[in-house]
């Protein structure tokens, strides 16, 4: 088994933090897992297109190559897809997953799309748009990649009590409000 | 020994060896994408979970001449830059080589300006080379700690002292996540050991560093160089060894092989395009293909007698290269030609740019290299130029 995914989202959103926290609880589920991100155009601006990627595996991971084709893209922030193809690449099959209240359409058929208003349950819960807690959650319901319990004991293990158990709210709601595809 | 497993960014896994290794002064200057190194180090020390006199400078120059003082006077001293920090620093390492202290420097890769960039390749540490300090360049994040609790004690052996620079690509090692175990601190700091130097600047005994020098001493100061790298050869292999014994990793000495016993073509490569070219060979393998792999680990000293003996009588060695010399091609594929001269053995060695500039080197262009290697050798005799992979010839017209 290996899984590849790719986030789109803008620097300062936690593109890169999401990958980590993805590959920190399948780690802790006994897979093995790496994140990278790629910071093109000078990258580390905040506001600029970034992408992080992630894999997970049965087995030790070897591979250091960007992810051309993932089974799996995740989109921060849908403003993106009027400058970033989202799609290049993602598999027959693939699943498409969008923070976005409202289900939205794409040029491919031959994908899973999913939608969760990780935007709205960020501001509820966390007071501000980091929306990247909400989309693992939604990531949990779909794919069954990571368990809520153990991204719950990620973020436990990563910020302070309170900051943890606000995310952690985030997750949960995400994990109930994602539609489309499922 | 067994340690704690935990997904950890590649820079973090630097700072946690460096921290047990207990460098009496780290001087630093931040410059992307090695920043995160200095962060995490930065707040080690204001935690107080480590004791170091952390020195901030003003430029990269600066941060070396500061570690450069240090190490002077008998400090283990630590550094890290990049790319244009990195040439800032060219003229204080080539001292710190010459008056033999053994800084240890994290050097991670990126590409020169100009156009300016922040994606990895291998030229700034390549401008680095002639320098007498010691090059180690790795291919994982685990690596990169294993290697890093390694140098203090290969840099300051009484044989050796010298610079040593551990060589890591940017972002796909500093700023990745994968599993890195990471072993008890006093483990780690007794395995280190701490820096004994032969002599150092102490103001009850006045001693000169970097004193004029004629042509009667000058030519014998860069023999030396080239005696104590000779040494650090035997340094590095039984450090390495060490580390094995006790914690159980081994990354490889002076070089790694992997499938070269009965191969009829061999990749050469450094960093960390060695892992992805470990799968590509593990699947061409499996194709019945008879490919093999040498890392080159230290890039200085350069392993030719290694790396000779590992090729055996392979037909066809490609070489890769992530540095240029400009109008002579990639500097690696130049000093394994160079090593082979003379030897019974010729086997025909292919040089190829990939990677350049942060250029992608995936198992697809990997798997073409080989192909491309395979034809050559027929004949019109093997090919001599450098093959440049996903050179955009557009671009010229």
């Amino acid at each position: 088994m290996l899984v590849e995914l790719r986030i789109h989202g803008r620097g300062g959103q936690g593109s890169v933090a999401m990958a980590e926290m993805i590959a920190g609880a399948a780690f802790a589920e006994g897979k093995f897992a790496q994140a990278f991100p790629y910071l093109g155009g000078g990258g580390e601006r905040r506001g600029a297109p970034v992408q992080a990627y992630a894999r997970i595996s049965d087995s030790p991971i070897k591979l250091r190559e960007k992810i051309e084709e993932p089974d799996l893209v995740i989109v921060q922030d849908p403003s993106i897809m009027e400058m970033v193809d989202v799609l290049a690449g993602l598999k027959p099959g693939g699943i498409l997953l969008i923070n976005s209240e409202e289900p939205v359409d794409v040029s491919r058929k031959d994908v899973r799309i999913c939608f969760v208003p990780a935007g709205k349950i960020a501001i509820e819960t966390l007071g501000r748009p980091i929306m990247n807690t909400a989309l693992i959650g939604a990531l949990s319901r779909i794919t069954g990649l990571v368990e809520v319990g153990t991204v719950e004991e990620v973020l436990r293990s990563k910020f302070p009590k309170e900051i943890a158990e606000k995310n952690i709210l985030a997750v949960r709601k995400a994990f109930e409000q994602v539609g489309g595809a499922l | 020994m067994k340690g704690k497993t935990a997904i950890l960014e590649g820079s973090r896994a630097v700072a946690e060896a460096v921290r047990a290794c207990r460098p009496d002064v780290i001087s630093v200057y931040p410059i992307t994408p090695q920043t995160h190194i200095l962060e995490d180090l930065a707040r080690f020390v204001s935690s107080g979970r480590l004791k170091s006199q952390f020195v901030r400078a003003d430029s990269e120059f600066s941060a070396a001449s500061i570690v450069y003082g240090a190490s002077a006077a008998g400090a283990r001293a630590y550094t890290a830059s990049a790319s244009q920090g990195l040439l800032l620093m060219n003229e204080v390492i080539y001292a710190m080589a010459s008056t033999r202290l053994p800084v240890v420097l994290t050097a991670v890769n990126r590409a020169i300006s100009a156009p300016i960039t922040i994606q990895p390749d291998h030229q700034d540490t390549m401008s680095l080379r002639d320098t007498g300090a010691l090059q180690i360049h790795v291919e994982s994040m685990q690596e990169a700690y294993d290697a890093h609790v390694q140098s203090f004690r290969i840099a300051e052996d009484p044989e050796v002292l010298l610079p040593l620079l551990i060589c890591m690509d940017g972002w796909v090692l500093s700023h990745s996540y994968e599993p890195v175990t990471v072993f008890p601190d006093e483990a780690i700091s007794e395995f280190a050991g701490t820096f004994h130097p032969v002599q150092k600047l102490d103001p009850a005994n006045p001693l000169t560093y970097g004193s004029y020098a004629d042509q009667d001493v000058l030519m014998e100061y860069r023999y030396a160089l080239m005696l104590a790298q000779e040494k650090a050869k035997e340094k590095i292999c039984s450090v390495t060894k060490e580390y094995k014994d006790i914690f159980g990793h081994f990354d490889g000495d002076l070089i790694d092989t992997h499938c070269t016993e009965d191969a009829e073509i061999i990749l050469v490569a450094m960093g960390s395009m060695v892992s992805t070219i470990r799968a590509a060979v593990d699947e061409l393998r499996a194709e019945g293909r008879k490919v093999g792999l040498i890392k080159v680990r230290t890039f200085r000293p350069f392993p030719g007698e290694e790396i000779i003996k590992a090729c055996g009588k392979a037909p066809l060695i490609a070489v890769l290269d992530k540095s240029l010399s400009v109008n002579t091609g990639g500097i690696l594929a130049t000093e394994v030609k160079a090593s082979f001269y003379g030897n019974p053995v010729q086997p025909v060695i292919l040089p190829f740019m990939a990677g350049l500039g942060g250029k992608e080197v995936n198992r697809r262009v990997i798997k073409e290299i080989v192909d491309i290697a395979s034809r050559s050798g027929d004949k019109q005799g093997p090919r001599k130029d450098t093959v440049w992979m996903g050179l955009d010839h557009g671009f010229f017209n």
